[in-house]
């Protein structure tokens, strides 16, 4: 256990070379796309303007290299100054400060839901494993896995929001709200919740019956059930804490994709999250919020990976101690 | 798993690179919704396109506003320019280069300041100031100089006559004593205005919804419409679906999608035609081909642009020869050029262009080929590609087809063709100046093809010098009938815009709309209009 706070040392310590590195490598990226970021800025008004104009304000633009944007860009965020948003006229602290809140609220939410289907669905096919429920499952999940986000989104909207009417078909309240009640909130998060959550549920479905069908098969699970303990508890007792370790991996490993289909889902249903700001960001090669929403990003998988790891040792002791 | 943590961030990097390459061309639907429960005073209206941010000086609203701002001038549902902020037109001196605004004495900020001439000069000069970067700047290329004699007279010197002046004075006004020793790169503002229009910004969830309610101290009154909410929903399909759902009162959708409510009770479908133009822009000078006058004009002749609006718009459109719409005082109907297979054969017969044996004409030994180009993400120009080359096949004329992203299109437009799209329906010279003086040949986007004739510079310099309305459109008319012959671009369609609506608002009025349309543009172009019987 003395090994989890050197875990976290050490992988914090970490965090700000790779956040170094990986802004870095976004700064080049965005330096060589393909996007003309003036083209992006100007939008249809490139195309109705007079060229000598036009050619002023590329020439008026000026091209540092990338390694003086990077460490300027540095050097002020090390102050708390993450610059200015070019293409939305705003701070980048404030850009994400009024969004990110929603997105991790939404990711959250959705990876709680996720977990918790993993856990119960796979548990339930692997105790029945080859039975109609576990074929359900399993094929349900493949189904699942390989559908896009934004096609799910879609669906869902029309099945829940419109045809059932169930749930509110998109926006953090009903339109025109300017107070976000509770009641509201609930309302409307449920079904982008669920749309994302179902999206990374099959991993975690998948792994926890794979798991939990072999921890079912050992031979002391086998012991166990010769002595007469009940099926319930050698499956919550046994299987299962055994099936919790991959799961913890697979968490720490799915936490991007979460990102991704946080961003999608986001545009679909209108959740007023970093979504917006990342798609502008990135097609008006902004360079400032680009930068800046990548290290939140980085920091937030870090993280992710990080409490995985945590949570690895926390339930298997033997993890990491060989290394001490 | 640490060794997973690199492949994952570049799952994630690589993942949000591809997520963005979407569109960044305009021109794809807006959708507006059905709000709820009938309540008279609210309306929501659902968007596919969200403002960067607030401020007229940035960029925000190009063509005037309406709600949160207004200009010295707004442009009526006639296209004309008439005083809004401005107690009357402006007083236009002799030599075209001075222009003289009184201001009307009871207008005020959201905040009780009153509109002085003082906000109006720092509007313009911050406008002016090149370290914003700001597209506005563009607009006011002829300004020189604002000068504030009292506190309700404003005097614009300019460097040059600018006909077309007025129109850039739709340019909302922004308030000097809250922005004056602000940075406007950004300032709070940008996302919090402050205006004098008949609407003040309630709140904004960028990425949800914008609401605007009536500014109850307005010269004008309070409208019908005291609150109004703007949902952003970029993906078609969704906006449909939010129709459907009953969330909203109106939205734009794509023409076709619109038209599946045209027999649902309790719905309108409301079109509007536009100055939105598609056209396939030559190169005149640096290609073999397209530099004769004979292939650009039979070009124009073998289009059946009725068929293809009919085919490729779902009849959304109509034919266009310039960018000048029909509804125009300029416009001229002789520049309209038929559809004539037979009349374009004969043009290339006479032009020396002869049929090979592959069915290819050729000159002098070099065949009647051109690359078109397209923004490959744009299915509406890919259609009117396909259309362009499979009508230049039927008069011999081989076309090949590219789809690429503007960025690569941009540096081949001297050599090669490509399908355009852009248009505002108020002054000619806003178009033609930029797109066929020869002064703008090779830059930017403007003249792509290297257009250069000098009785069109100097007919569009004229233009610009001409104050005389019915002389001006004179001006314009002779334009067109050169364009006619010439064909430097060779226009297709005027796209139009569709709306559904809940009845039974109504109210809007029947306007031809500019390229843009969303937040400022639409059946909502004046909220203060739309009322319920």
């Amino acid at each position: 256990m003395r090994s989890i706070p050197r875990l976290v040392g050490a992988r914090l310590a970490l965090l700000l070379p790779l956040l170094a590195l990986v802004t870095l490598v976004v700064f080049a990226l965005a330096a060589n796309s393909p996007f003309d970021p003036l083209l992006a800025r100007l939008g249809s008004r490139a195309f109705s303007m007079s060229g000598s104009e036009l050619e002023a304000l590329r020439m008026a633009q000026g091209e540092p290299s990338v390694l003086a944007q990077w460490a300027t860009w540095w050097g002020d965020a090390l102050r708390g100054d993450l610059g200015v948003s070019l293409s939305l006229r705003q701070e980048v602290t404030q850009v994400i400060a009024e969004r990110l809140p929603w997105t991790l609220l939404l990711m959250a939410v959705a990876l709680v839901l996720a977990v918790g289907t993993g856990l119960v669905l796979g548990t339930l096919a692997a105790v029945r494993s080859g039975g109609w429920l576990d074929r359900v499952v399993t094929g349900t999940a493949y189904v699942v896995q390989a559908s896009p986000v934004f096609w799910v989104a879609l669906l869902g909207m029309w099945l829940f929001a419109i045809v059932l009417g169930w749930v509110p078909a998109g926006g953090l309240t009903d339109p025109g709200s300017d107070v976000v009640t509770l009641g509201a909130l609930v309302r409307h998060l449920a079904l982008p919740a669920v749309v994302l959550g179902l999206s990374q549920a099959p991993w975690f479905v998948l792994v926890v019956r794979d798991t939990v069908r072999e921890e079912l098969a050992a031979p002391y699970v086998l012991g166990a059930w010769g002595r007469g303990v009940s099926t319930p508890r050698v499956v919550v007792r046994h299987a299962l804490r055994s099936g919790l370790l991959p799961m913890v991996t697979v968490l720490g490993v799915r936490v991007p994709e979460l990102v991704t289909g946080a961003v999608l889902v986001e545009t679909i249903f209108s959740w007023p999250g970093i979504a917006s700001a990342t798609v502008t960001a990135a097609t008006s090669v902004d360079f400032g919020l680009l930068a800046a929403l990548t290290v939140v990003t980085t920091v937030v998988v870090v993280l992710g990976n990080l409490a995985a790891d945590v949570a690895y040792r926390l339930l298997d002791p033997r993890v990491g101690a060989a290394h001490e | 798993m640490r060794r997973l943590l690199p492949l994952a961030l570049v799952t994630v990097l690589a993942t949000a690179a591809c997520s963005v390459s979407a569109p960044t061309q305009p021109g794809g639907g807006d959708a507006a919704e059905t709000s709820s429960e009938g309540r008279d005073t609210d309306l929501v209206i659902a968007l596919p396109t969200e403002p960067d941010n607030l401020n007229p000086v940035l960029g925000f609203a190009p063509h005037g506003d309406g709600k949160i701002f207004e200009g010295l001038v707004s442009i009526n549902a006639d296209l004309q320019p008439v005083p809004d902020l401005a107690a009357e037109l402006p007083e236009v001196s002799e030599d075209g280069l001075t222009y003289t605004f009184t201001l009307r004495d009871d207008v005020t900020f959201h905040d009780g300041e009153p509109l002085t001439s003082a906000d109006v000069r720092f509007t313009y000069e911050a406008a002016l100031d090149p370290d914003l970067e700001t597209p506005v700047r563009a607009d006011l290329e002829a300004l020189e100089s604002v000068e504030t004699p009292d506190d309700r007279t404003v005097v614009f010197h300019l460097r040059e006559p600018y006909a077309p002046f007025v129109y850039r004075t739709t340019l909302g006004i922004v308030p000097e004593h809250l922005l004056a020793g602000e940075d406007l790169t950004s300032t709070s503002f940008n996302q919090n205005p402050v205006g004098t229009g008949p609407y003040e910004l309630a709140s904004w969830r960028p990425g949800e919804q914008l609401v605007l309610t009536a500014y109850e101290d307005h010269r004008d009154g309070v409208p019908q419409v005291e609150r109004a909410t703007f949902l952003f929903i970029e993906d078609d399909a969704a906006r449909a679906a939010r129709v459907a759902a009953g969330d909203v009162d109106a939205a734009v959708l794509p023409p076709a999608l619109a038209r599946t409510y045209a027999d649902d009770e309790g719905w309108q479908v409301v079109t509007a035609e536009t100055a939105d133009f598609r056209a396939v822009a030559m190169p005149t000078e640096d290609n073999p081909v397209t530099s004769d006058p004979a292939v650009r004009l039979a070009l124009s002749h073998a289009l059946d642009r009725q068929a293809i609006i009919d085919g490729v718009l779902a009849g959304g459109g109509r034919p266009a020869w310039s960018p000048i719409p029909p509804e125009h005082p300029a416009y001229e109907e002789q520049a309209e050029i038929p559809f004539d297979l037979d009349g374009a054969r004969r043009v290339l017969d006479e032009a020396g262009w002869t049929e090979g044996p592959d069915g290819v004409r050729a000159k002098d030994g070099q065949r009647a080929e051109f690359t078109l180009m397209y923004p490959a993400a744009d299915s509406v120009r890919q259609s009117i590609a396909l259309a362009v080359q499979s009508a230049a096949a039927d008069i011999g004329i081989e076309v090949s087809l590219e789809g690429l992203s503007w960025e690569a299109i941009s540096p081949r437009m001297r050599q090669d063709a490509v399908v355009f799209g852009s248009g505002a329906p108020y002054d000619p010279d806003l178009t033609l100046f930029n797109q066929f003086h020869s002064s703008q040949a090779y830059q930017g986007f403007a003249n792509p093809g290297g257009y250069a004739d000098e009785e069109v510079d100097r007919l569009i310099e004229e233009g610009r010098r001409t104050l005389d309305p019915d002389a001006r459109n004179e001006i314009y008319r002779e334009v067109q009938r050169i364009l006619a012959e010439e064909q430097p671009w060779v226009f297709v369609a005027f796209l139009e815009h569709a709306y559904v609506i809940r009845e039974p608002w109504t109210g809007f009025p029947d306007v031809v709309e500019p390229h843009e349309h969303g937040f400022n543009g639409g059946p909502w172009w004046d909220l203060t209009l739309l009322r319920t019987p």
